[in-house]
């Protein structure tokens, strides 16, 4: 029982993190049909960002509480990263946009070879280590005994959680309620009708990268201080895999990418959990992470559209 | 497409340009040679492997417009089996194995070679069965979910049973010999001393023109030109009564089987396999080659696999002097400048170039 919760607490802060970057994906693809191959990548620049800022707020402000100088620092990290994502898209997509699929796709391979480069120019391969701003005291959820060891969590990953969703509502109330949502929403229903409306379809869509390029910031620092480090390499298995979390929820349905993030990372973490316990320890968790590619081969098979989505993933 | 019966009349100009391109096949490891020793001639080896792996991927992307992200897979499947099958790391696993074989596993190149191709074929469609009826995108996802997971294979099969060696890889993989003469060794053919490196490289070249005139015949082929129609239009191609599925497969098959006999020749000249030879990165290097080329067309895809196969040696042989030269000391490393001149060309030739360096002539496209 104890491992059950204790994986359903992993799980969760894991989904919540793929529920975060998932959105980003899922956006882009609700508006322009195309697989933004380098948002995991942005990701990574947000953490390591962060990481830089939060260097610097502690040199320049030594007195500043530890929780200020991570919020000053995410904030910083996302709006970096918003602006980076926007670029993304004035650069490597604007121009493809009526290109056969085959071309976003590999220019955005391109872009996220070489945000990964350049983080490796910036930051070196080493992973850096990433200082642990809020408690990460162990936290007894259950009561362990001398047989079964306690489940645990921590300040930081319960934050995470609590963020990730707030973040979310927010996003969905900004997405239902609002102008901009309105204009998002048109824009990905048809983008000739949308701008005869009066809508600018490139300023949507710039600012659709924006949003998405800011979750992911907040998701890689969330990430970091979880784990504790940031290396150039990070954003690509998270990326991936809430790629598939869009997909498991059904692409282009943020409702979806929300579920399908939580799903994928409770997945993930009971997979992982009982995989050692069931096969006698043969496959340990090392096989963790085939679990998402598994699950998205299976979705895509079984039900391309998503748990929650229009049809959509095999061809019209 | 009266093209066809054109292209079987070879004009002058082409015959010229073939007769040119013999020479310089020939003559390049001893050009390469003089200029920079064996390191030269051994990087040539592999921008051969490299055609074979990106003509190979090229049937895939290029003519069936199917995005494999995960490509350097069957690489992988054809270097582990030639590594299984001509090492003694399954001898030493398995003792009842090693007592029915006294003189130890050395499977024949002869038949290592048409196994690999044939398996990384059978891997091929055993990812393209469920995958390919996708769109694009998708697809391209799911191959690379692939890749990555024969890689999480590859690196964690040492237990139960020690098949792969794990992160370790296996070594002392048989060098190939080929009636009778071992490649690995320096021999002396008709008072020449040819090195390993220059008899490896003629092999090669001899696999690698089978496998272009494979994919020359493929591409003029009924199957080829279904292949384009899929590309352009997989709804018209359907619609005239083309196998689409079947054709994809096919494509997904053959394309790989080029890649396993790529990877099993790698396993013999390396003599070495570990997962880390076959990364995402690795994929993503064939891909950049065969979109630089110019996606489709076999000579700018062999260019491409020259220019970027030789990209590396340059870059170490210039970048190190000219940094030294501009900031007195070799601030980035080559390797690093060669991932940001792929992730560029990717990017650029995508928006300026689409076809490519050395694109098929507008009629040709066609």
């Amino acid at each position: 029982m104890d491992i059950f919760i204790q994986q359903l607490l992993n799980g969760l802060v894991l989904g919540s993190l793929y529920a975060l970057i998932a959105l980003g994906y899922t956006m882009v693809y609700g508006i322009l049909r195309i697989i933004n191959f380098a948002h995991g990548d942005v990701l990574m620049i947000g953490a390591l960002i962060g990481l830089c800022a939060i260097h610097l707020l502690q040199s320049a402000f030594p007195s500043l509480p530890n929780v200020v100088v991570l919020i000053v620092a995410t904030l910083i990290a996302m709006a970096a990263c918003a602006l980076l994502a926007g670029i993304i898209e004035r650069v490597a997509y604007r121009r493809l946009r009526n290109a056969p699929r085959l071309a976003p796709l590999i220019s955005g391979l391109g872009v996220s070879l070489l945000l990964q480069t350049v983080a490796m120019l910036v930051w070196t391969r080493n992973p850096q280590l990433f200082p642990q701003l809020l408690p990460l005291d162990p936290i007894e959820v259950t009561s362990g005994d001398i047989t079964h060891a306690p489940a645990i969590t921590n300040m930081t990953a319960i934050i995470t959680v609590v963020i990730a969703m707030l973040v979310m509502g927010g996003l969905l109330l900004l997405v239902e309620r609002t102008r901009l949502g309105r204009s998002m929403r048109a824009v990905a229903e048809n983008p000739q009708v949308a701008s005869l409306m009066g809508i600018n379809p490139n300023a949507v869509i710039v600012l659709t990268f924006a949003i998405g390029g800011a979750l992911a910031a907040l998701a890689g620092i969330m990430m970091a201080s979880n784990y504790g480090s940031a290396h150039f390499y990070m954003g690509f298995l998270p990326g991936i895999k809430a790629f598939t979390a869009a997909v498991l929820g059904g692409i282009g349905n943020l409702k979806g990418a929300m579920l399908g993030g939580v799903l994928l990372g409770l997945i993930e973490a009971l997979g992982t959990g009982y995989m050692g316990e069931l096969t006698d320890g043969v496959f340990g968790s090392n096989y963790q992470d085939v679990f998402a590619f598994m699950v998205l081969i299976a979705v895509l098979v079984l039900r391309p559209s998503g748990l929650l989505g229009e049809r959509l993933a095999v061809r019209a | 497409m009266s093209l066809s019966i054109a292209m079987t009349q070879p004009t002058q100009r082409a015959r010229i340009g073939l007769v040119l391109f013999a020479l310089a096949l020939l003559l390049a490891p001893w050009i390469a040679g003089q200029a920079g020793g064996n390191a030269w001639v051994r990087m040539l080896d592999f921008a051969l492997l490299y055609i074979m792996l990106a003509l190979g991927l090229n049937i895939v992307v290029g003519y069936a417009g199917l995005l494999d992200l995960g490509f350097i897979a069957f690489y992988a499947v054809g270097a582990y089996l030639a590594a299984l099958l001509s090492s003694p790391h399954l001898l030493t696993q398995f003792p009842a194995l090693a007592a029915a074989l006294p003189h130890g596993l050395h499977t024949s190149i002869w038949i290592i070679v048409p196994l690999a191709g044939l398996m990384a074929a059978g891997f091929g469609m055993l990812l393209g069965a469920p995958t390919l009826r996708l769109r694009g995108d998708y697809l391209a996802i799911v191959t690379l979910g692939f890749g990555e997971i024969i890689r999480i294979f590859m690196r964690n099969l040492d237990r139960p049973l020690n098949i792969t060696n794990g992160p370790k890889g296996i070594s002392s993989v048989d060098p190939i010999q080929l009636f009778g003469v071992n490649l690995a060794r320096t021999q002396d053919i008709l008072g020449f001393r040819v090195p390993s490196v220059y008899l490896y490289y003629y092999l090669f070249a001899v696999l690698a023109l089978l496998i272009m005139f494979a994919c020359v015949r493929l591409q003029d082929s009924r199957i080829g030109r279904a292949w384009l129609a899929i590309r352009e239009d997989e709804d018209a191609a359907q619609a005239m009564g083309l196998n689409t599925r079947r054709l994809k497969l096919l494509a997904f098959a053959i394309g790989a089987s080029f890649g396993g006999v790529g990877g099993a020749l790698f396993a013999s000249f390396q003599g070495f396999v570990s997962p880390e030879s076959f990364s995402l990165n690795e994929s993503v290097a064939v891909l950049a080659m065969v979109v630089l080329g110019g996606m489709g067309h076999i000579p700018g895809v062999i260019l491409g696999c020259v220019l970027l196969a030789a990209l590396p040696e340059v870059l170490r042989a210039t970048m190190g002097s000219v940094q030294q030269w501009l900031f007195g000391q070799v601030l980035v490393d080559p390797e690093i400048i060669r991932q940001l001149f792929y992730g560029l060309a990717l990017i650029l030739v995508m928006l300026y170039r689409p076809a490519g360096v050395w694109p098929a002539s507008r009629e040709a496209a066609r």
